[in-house]
């Protein structure tokens, strides 16, 4: 059984005996969802944590039908992404994207493992640094579809089911975002005036 | 595209699509202790704690997302847990801070302040014991019930011992005031919250005199009427407060008060303390 499917028969038989599991198993990506969409931390702290309560207020109104029959991942992964959005209307001072060098520093951005030689694990920390900015460069439509099919791993169908849209769309917009990251990761190697559609041809 | 850019292309690990899907994927992060904390603590399956001050000196306030959960002495840290979890059993943190609208609300409430609204959150115990701690709440600074009244009020005028217990389990003394609540015969009873003693120095902050209040009961003045108005009040109601001294009719009875063609005060309803004291 998926640990989804059985935290969601936990939930539906004492959704408040269930859900500091919940927590425990989803926060990390909730926070993952919307810093990688946000890209700053405490912003993104903030919906993490909303989206959790909003998720618990949702399945309070929820029988214990509709509650075993939530697909967990996507269904929470809407709640950060809309959360997420509407933070980002808010913010009428366009900040600039963070640097994420604080984060590695307060232990959030998981550490290159120390086998890796100095100079290959700061190279391997810049490059990090480096999509992370390139992907809070993207259109937020298309970040959103990378962040939840690639940092956050959901299938096509269930990043398609987490944003509404339908499945052609996402896999065109991860496809299209894909081919911008590897476009602006790699200018040195690229001819800025190969079009992303023959890049990826 | 020539041959050798395909080749560097492929050579260079954010140029390669299938690295760059596994840098995405490497770009999880763990979240921040505080954000797991603060959704229980919102969601109200833990509590947080924090030190604010009170008349009766520093005071624990622990809170969760449906509101003040427990308040207690803060004189001893560990003490408290152990209280907080036998009584209540939810993880307990100490915070650094209350969030800024309900320390602001309790600290107007604690001044005396009767329309603040504070949530509370009393899951887990009884309608009685909420009723009368709800009853409490009406108390207002400054004036004392009766426990009796309290239970005729609440339509159980003989449950005077059980009223006794409620309050002393009341979670949240000073915010729901069980201070205000003393023995018919006039003695300030029992405190949860440090004693007898602790008792007087509450009421006293309020502006009540408690020895003052002992002797009037004990010498028989249980009520107090207005010569001029012809009410009749419990001798702590802020109308009975204002009669001027030469209007001023104590009353042993609310009988011998009603006798003398004095009617009952709507506001403090001495009737309720009376019912229960015979």
């Amino acid at each position: 059984m998926d640990p989804d499917d059985a935290l969601c028969y936990r939930l539906a038989k004492d959704l408040d005996e269930a859900f500091p599991a919940l927590v425990e198993a989803h926060a990390g990506r909730l926070y993952t969802i919307a810093h990688r969409t946000l890209g700053v931390p405490s912003d993104a702290e903030e919906v993490a944590q909303d989206a959790l309560v909003r998720a618990h207020a949702a399945l309070g109104t929820y029988d214990a039908d509709r509650i075993r029959a939530l697909r967990l991942k996507p269904w929470l992964a809407t709640i950060a992404v809309n959360l997420a959005r509407n933070r980002r209307r808010r913010a009428t001072d366009r900040r600039p994207p963070t640097s994420l060098e604080p984060l590695v520093v307060a232990g959030l951005e998981p550490r290159i493992p120390s086998a890796a030689g100095p100079l290959e694990m700061a190279e391997r920390r810049d490059a990090r640094r480096r999509l992370a900015d390139e992907l809070l460069r993207l259109p937020p439509a298309m970040r959103e579809a990378i962040v939840l099919r690639h940092v956050d791993g959901l299938s096509v169908a269930e990043t398609a089911l987490a944003l509404g849209r339908p499945e052609g769309t996402v896999k065109a917009q991860v496809h299209r975002g894909l081919a911008q990251l590897r476009l602006h990761l790699a200018p040195d190697f690229l001819d800025p005036t190969t079009s992303v559609k023959e890049l990826t041809a | 595209m020539t041959t050798s850019q395909h080749a560097r292309s492929a050579a260079t690990p954010a140029a390669d699509e299938e690295a760059l899907v596994r840098a995405l994927a490497g770009l999880s992060l763990t979240a921040p202790a505080t954000v797991a904390a603060g959704a229980l603590v919102r969601t109200g399956l833990a509590d947080a704690w924090a030190e604010l001050p009170s008349p009766l000196g520093p005071i624990a306030v622990a809170w969760n997302g449906r509101g003040i959960s427990w308040i207690d002495r803060a004189d001893d840290p560990e003490s408290f847990a152990e209280r907080f979890a036998a009584r209540v059993g939810r993880p307990l943190a100490r915070a650094s801070g209350m969030p800024e609208r309900l320390a602001r609300s309790v600290a107007a409430r604690l001044a005396g302040g009767r329309r603040v609204r504070i949530p509370l959150d009393l899951r887990g115990r009884t309608p009685f014991e909420v009723a009368v701690w709800m009853k409490a709440l009406e108390i207002p600074r400054g004036e004392v019930r009766p426990y009796g009244w309290i239970a005729a009020e609440i339509g159980h005028p003989r449950a005077v011992r059980a009223v006794g217990t409620a309050l002393a389990h009341n979670p949240v003394p000073l915010v729901v005031p069980c201070h205000r609540v003393v023995r018919s015969d006039g003695s300030i009873g029992q405190y949860s919250l440090g004693g007898p003693a602790a008792k007087r120095t509450i009421l006293a902050s309020e502006g009540l005199d408690p020895d003052e209040l002992e002797v009037a009961a004990r010498s028989g003045r249980r009520f107090l009427g207005s010569a001029t108005t012809k009410i009749v009040c419990l001798p702590t109601c802020h109308n009975a407060r204002r009669i001027a001294a030469p209007h001023r009719r104590p009353f042993g009875s609310l009988g011998a008060a009603l006798a003398a063609g004095y009617r009952a005060c709507r506001e403090c309803r001495p009737a309720s303390g009376a019912l229960a004291a015979a």
